[in-house]
C-alpha cells in the first residue's frame, strides 16, 4: 500500500504552536515559573545560608566557616541581654497586637457605617499602611523628640507635666517600649482593619436582622452574632500581625536603637546588630533562627485556617 | 395573635419611593399575603411591618398599639428570611434557644420551649446539627422553629420557599398553611409567585409600584381583578385584553373554548378565533392568535385543557365561546375595572 496522499482540499488548521499555551502542562508551570524564582532567591537562599551560618563559626571579617554543631545557639542564648531580647519581643508583640485587634475591630465597625465623608476617613485610617516605613518612623521619632514633642505640648497643657516640662519618650525604658509599641500598632492598624472590613462584609444582612427581629439588642448581637461570625477573619489578621511584628526591627530601629540600654531590644534587632553590625555573622543567624519555630507554627496555623475557610 | 395595620405607609431610598401611602389591616390570625414582581415594595414594606426599616411617613399598628417608632425587638413578631438567615455559628438547638435568650428566659427553662417548638417542626432530631449540615428543607424548619419559639403575635415571611426546589416547594407550601392553621397566628406573607400566593393566602395584596392595586380574596383576586395590572399579573396565562368600543374587554384564557366543545349555552358570545399557533403542553393545550372581528392588533391566547379534544390547526379560522358573565371590562386610560364590569362583581 501506498502512504496516503492528504487530499488537496483538505486545508491545514492553523499551526500548533499557537496553542501552546492552552496546554496547562505548560501554561501553569510558565506562571508560576516568576513566583518560584523569587521564593528561591528571596527566601530560599537566605534562608538556607541562615542554617548554614547558625551551625558554624562564621564572622564578617572571615573567609572560612567551620561547623561548629550548637555551639553558636548556646552561645547566643547564654549572652546576658538575650533573655531581654527575648522577653521585649514578646512584650512588644503581644500588647501591640491585642491594641491592633481591639482599635481594628472598632475602626471597622464604623468605617463600614455610612456616613458622610466616609471615603475621606477610610483614606486616612489606610494611610500609614502606604506610608514607607522609614519615613513614618522618622515622623514618629521627631514627634518623640525630648524638647520639640508636640505629645509635651498636650501633656502641659493637661498638666499631665508642669509647665516647660518634658517627656523623654525615647530615654525611659517603659515610655520607650510604649513608643516602639505605639509605632508597631499605628503601621499594622490600617492592614487588620481592611481585613476585618472585608470580613464585616461578609456576614449577610440578613443574619443581623433575623438577630434584631429575634430580640437581641446592640451587645448580645454584637458578641453573640457579629463577633463570633468574624472571628476566623480576625484570626486571620491577628496571624498576620503577629508574623509581621515579630520579626520587625524597623521600629526599634529607627526609633531606639534597641535602647535605652537594651531596653526595647527586639530578636530582629539584636540578631542585626549582633551579626551585621557586630560582625558575628554565626551569631546573628542562631538569634534569627530562635523565631523560626514560633514562625512555622503560626505559619502552619495560617494555612490550616485557609484551608478550612475553603471548605465551608 | 394580633392586626397589623398600616396608615398611608410611606417609604423612601433617596428619590425612589419604595412604599407609597400603604393602608392594610389583617384580620386576626389571618394569612395575608403581599404579591407583586420584583421592586415593587412589598419585601420593604414587610421590613417597615418588622421595624428593620423606618418609614418616611405613615404609622404601624400591631395589635392597636403605634409600634412605628420601636424596634423590632419591642414589637413582638417573628421572621422567616428567604435565606433562613440561621446563624451558622450555632447549633440548631442554639438557633432556636436564641430568641429566648434575648428575651432573658432564665437558661434553665430553654429547653422545653425549645424542644417544643422543634417538636411542631418535626426537628427534634436535628438539634446538636450545624445549619451547613441541613438540606433546604430542614433550614426551613429551623428557621420557622426559631420564629415559633417566643410564640409571637405576628409572623413576617419573606419568600420563604424560594430557595427550595420545584418539588420540595409544592410540600413545604402545603406544610406552611397547615403549619399556620394549627398555631393560628397572623401571617404576613410575601412572594411574587402567583401560584404561591393563590395557595397559601386567606386574603392577597397585589402590590405594583408601592401601592397596594387590590386586596381581596384569591376569587376576588383573579375573577375579578380590580385593574389591568391584576388582570395580567395574576394568571398564567394572563388575562387576554382587547379594545372595543373605547373600553378594554377582558377575559381569561382557559374560559375561551371551541364553540363545538361547550356547545351552546344562554348569555354565550361566540368570537371567530384566528389560530397562529398551538402548543401542546400535555396537561392543556395554549392556542395563540388574535379575533380579526374584534381588535385585530390584540393577541389572544385560549388555554384548552386535554379533555377539550377538538381539533385545532395553525392558519384555522375557529368559532371559540365566552360565557358573558365572564367578560370584564377596564377603562382604557386608567386601567380600572368599569362599572359595565362591576355590574356583575359581587358587592
Amino acid at each position: 500500500m501506498t502512504v496516503a496522499q492528504r487530499p488537496a482540499e483538505i486545508a491545514m488548521g492553523p499551526r500548533r504552536e499557537r496553542y501552546l499555551l492552552d496546554s496547562e502542562r505548560l501554561l501553569g508551570p510558565a506562571l508560576m515559573a516568576p513566583a518560584v524564582v523569587y521564593l528561591i532567591l528571596v527566601v530560599g537562599y537566605p534562608l538556607v545560608l541562615a542554617f548554614l551560618y547558625a551551625f558554624s563559626d562564621v564572622t564578617t571579617g572571615s573567609q572560612s566557616l567551620h561547623f561548629v554543631g550548637f555551639q553558636t545557639f548556646i552561645a547566643a542564648v547564654k549572652d546576658p541581654v538575650f533573655l531581654t531580647t527575648l522577653r521585649n519581643t514578646f512584650v512588644f508583640t503581644a500588647i501591640s497586637q491585642a491594641l491592633v485587634v481591639i482599635l481594628s475591630t472598632v475602626l471597622a465597625f464604623v468605617l463600614t457605617a455610612s456616613f458622610r465623608g466616609r471615603w475621606f476617613v477610610r483614606f486616612l485610617v489606610l494611610l500609614p499602611w502606604t506610608t514607607p516605613v522609614a519615613l513614618s518612623a522618622v515622623i514618629w521619632l521627631w514627634m518623640l523628640d525630648s524638647i520639640f514633642s508636640p505629645f509635651d505640648w498636650f501633656a502641659q497643657l493637661l498638666h499631665i507635666v508642669p509647665p516647660g516640662g518634658h517627656i523623654i519618650f525615647l530615654g525611659q525604658s517603659d515610655l520607650a517600649m510604649g513608643s516602639v509599641i505605639a509605632l508597631q500598632t499605628w503601621r499594622i492598624l490600617p492592614l487588620a482593619t481592611v481585613i476585618l472590613m472585608a470580613g464585616l462584609s461578609a456576614i449577610p444582612a440578613e443574619v443581623s436582622d433575623a438577630a434584631e427581629v429575634d430580640g437581641a439588642g446592640f451587645w448580645r448581637r454584637l458578641f453573640g452574632i457579629t463577633l463570633p461570625l468574624l472571628s476566623p477573619v480576625m484570626t486571620v489578621a491577628l496571624l498576620f500581625g503577629i508574623v509581621f511584628t515579630f520579626t520587625d526591627m524597623a521600629a526599634v530601629f529607627v526609633l531606639t536603637g534597641g535602647g535605652p540600654g537594651n531596653a526595647t531590644q527586639v530578636l530582629a534587632s539584636w540578631a542585626f546588630y549582633k551579626g551585621v553590625e557586630g560582625g558575628n555573622l554565626a551569631v546573628g543567624a542562631a538569634d534569627a533562627l530562635i523565631m523560626f519555630p514560633v514562625l512555622l507554627g503560626l505559619a502552619a496555623l495560617l494555612l490550616r485556617i485557609a484551608s478550612r475557610a475553603e471548605v465551608s | 395573635m394580633a392586626v397589623v395595620e398600616t396608615k398611608s405607609l410611606r417609604k423612601e431610598f433617596g428619590h425612589t419611593i419604595a412604599v407609597d401611602g400603604i393602608d392594610l389591616e389583617t384580620g386576626e390570625g389571618e394569612y395575608l399575603v403581599l404579591l407583586g414582581p420584583s421592586g415593587c415594595g412589598k419585601t420593604t414594606l414587610l421590613r417597615l411591618i418588622a421595624g428593620l426599616e423606618h418609614p418616611s411617613d405613615g404609622d404601624i399598628l400591631i395589635g392597636g398599639q403605634v409600634v412605628t417608632h420601636l424596634p423590632p425587638r419591642a414589637r413582638q413578631i417573628a421572621m422567616v428570611f428567604q435565606s433562613y438567615a440561621l446563624y451558622p455559628h450555632k447549633t440548631v438547638f442554639a438557633n432556636i434557644a436564641f430568641p429566648l435568650a434575648a428575651a432573658g428566659m432564665p437558661r434553665e427553662q430553654r429547653p422545653e420551649r425549645v424542644h417544643w417548638a422543634a417538636g411542631r417542626l418535626g426537628i427534634d432530631g436535628l438539634l446538636d446539627r450545624r445549619p451547613r449540615q441541613l438540606s433546604g428543607g430542614e433550614r426551613q424548619r429551623v428557621a420557622l422553629a426559631r420564629a415559633l419559639v417566643r410564640e409571637p403575635q405576628v409572623f413576617l415571611l419573606d419568600e420563604p420557599l424560594s430557595n427550595l426546589d420545584a418539588k420540595l416547594r409544592a410540600a413545604a407550601r402545603d406544610e406552611l398553611k397547615e403549619f399556620q392553621q394549627r398555631v393560628g397566628i397572623t401571617t404576613i406573607y410575601v412572594t411574587h409567585d402567583q401560584v404561591e400566593a393563590m395557595g397559601l393566602g386567606d386574603r392577597i395584596a397585589v402590590l405594583n409600584e408601592g401601592k397596594i392595586q387590590q386586596i381581596g380574596t384569591p376569587d376576588q383576586i383573579y375573577h375579578h381583578p380590580a385593574n389591568t395590572f391584576v388582570a395580567t399579573f395574576v394568571g398564567s396565562p394572563p388575562m387576554n385584553l382587547l379594545t372595543r368600543d373605547g373600553r378594554l374587554l377582558g377575559f381569561r384564557p382557559e374560559q375561551f373554548l371551541p364553540a363545538s366543545a361547550v356547545g351552546e349555552r344562554p348569555g354565550q358570545v361566540i368570537f371567530d378565533f384566528a389560530v397562529t399557533r398551538v402548543e401542546n403542553l400535555g396537561s392543556d393545550r395554549y392556542v395563540y392568535g388574535h379575533l380579526p372581528g374584534v381588535d385585530p392588533e390584540a393577541k389572544v391566547i385560549a388555554k384548552l385543557p386535554s379533555t377539550v379534544t377538538t381539533p385545532v390547526y395553525v392558519g384555522d379560522r375557529v368559532p371559540f365561546a365566552l360565557s358573558g358573565g365572564d367578560l370584564r371590562y377596564f377603562d382604557q386610560q386608567t386601567g380600572t375595572l368599569t362599572a359595565a364590569g362591576e355590574a356583575k362583581v359581587q358587592p
